[in-house]
């Protein structure tokens, strides 16, 4: 088993062209997560995000054949992971559904390493991360999905301009664009902060 | 010359890292020339610092035991989706073929009505035909196959 797990995907995508499904299922596991990552990322919602990335490998089975094996595989399956949550993102608001709680996909994970910070300073931490939370769920998609990518997937610019084919000037001004917006919002909250201090 | 959006896009480079030294001591004397881009460079660098404190939730560990078999439940479940469509649509195909060649062997049916059910099927043909004529040519000359609509 440990010397499969050890193939080169291009290895498993031959093997899974000619019909080896283990092959294809020891990709599944290589890439699982960082495919219920993404569609976390983009639709906010770990039960849909398990829903649609389990669907992209699917697809990306029955379409096996369509696959170089020379190329990056998960670039690729990317490309049907977006697909399925954009569609999915737009079928949702056309049902006028509310957006999800990003508290239910987000948290805070600095809290474990962070020297213990006084009682008012984490309030003010979490409200802070409650304000930035919220205005990540309101930003456009793209902008969402390229800022998601920077900051909770770690990706280089160059790899988030291959996953999502576009320029790495297009990514940056996305990442702009949306820090712009998470910034404006902290900027309310920290006005309306001090305003509340002030008054007391 | 610097323009606004190589200002931003260093500002970018600075937070996450991927700027090299002749950017940064370009940033460095944007900063300290214009006191409007470094207001908005301290309200990037707070977004910056409340976003690295943030990770995805991890979901409970036996998500990753089921997964494979999920994936391979939805990849049978299409083999065995297709089969059942494709022998509905023959079944139901010679069905209405069987029903068309009796009701056309009866002599005692009236024959507006066996022209009726000949019409019937032929638009259902035309139709059919049509719907999957368009669709293979979008599918083959769509510009736009590509765009998520």
């Amino acid at each position: 088993m440990a010397v499969e797990i050890c193939e080169s995907d291009a290895d498993l995508i031959r093997r899974a062209q000619d019909g080896d499904r283990a092959a294809f299922g020891f990709l599944v596991e290589r890439y699982m997560k960082r495919a219920y990552y993404s569609a976390l990322g983009l639709v906010g919602s770990p039960e849909d995000a398990r829903d649609l990335s389990q669907d992209a490998f699917a697809r990306a089975y029955r379409a096996r054949q369509t696959i170089d094996p020379d190329r990056p595989f998960f670039a690729w399956l990317y490309q049907i992971v977006r697909r399925l949550c954009f569609n999915f993102n737009r079928d949702r608001r056309s049902r006028r559904e509310k957006l999800r709680d990003a508290s239910l996909w987000l948290a805070e994970e600095a809290e474990a390493r962070a020297p213990a910070p006084g009682p008012s300073r984490v309030l003010e931490k979490s409200e802070l991360c409650r304000t930035v939370r919220q205005a990540i769920e309101e930003l456009p998609e793209r902008e969402r999905e390229v800022l998601v990518l920077k900051e909770f997937e770690g990706l280089r610019y160059r790899e988030i301009a291959e996953l999502v084919g576009i320029p790495i000037g297009t990514v940056m001004s996305r990442l702009y664009t949306a820090r712009k917006h998470l910034a404006a919002a902290l900027s309310r909250t920290v006005t309306v902060r001090q305003g509340e201090e002030s008054g007391r | 010359m610097t323009t606004r959006d190589d200002s931003r896009r260093l500002m970018m480079a600075a937070l996450d890292g991927e700027i090299n030294p002749d950017q940064r001591r370009q940033l460095d004397r944007l900063l300290a020339d214009n006191p409007d881009l470094r207001d908005e460079w301290e309200r990037m660098g707070r977004v910056k610092e409340v976003t690295s404190s943030m990770a995805y939730r991890e979901p409970p560990e036996e998500i990753w035991q089921e997964y494979w078999v999920s994936v391979y439940n939805r990849c049978e479940r299409g083999v065995g989706w297709l089969l059942m469509t494709l022998s509905t649509v023959i079944l139901l195909s010679w069905s209405a073929w069987q029903v068309i060649a009796a009701m056309f062997a009866d002599s005692a049916m009236p024959l507006f009505l066996k022209l009726a059910v000949l019409g019937v099927a032929v638009g259902a043909i035309i139709l059919l035909v049509s719907v999957a004529r368009e669709k293979w040519f979008v599918r083959r000359k769509d510009p736009y196959r590509e765009v998520i609509r």
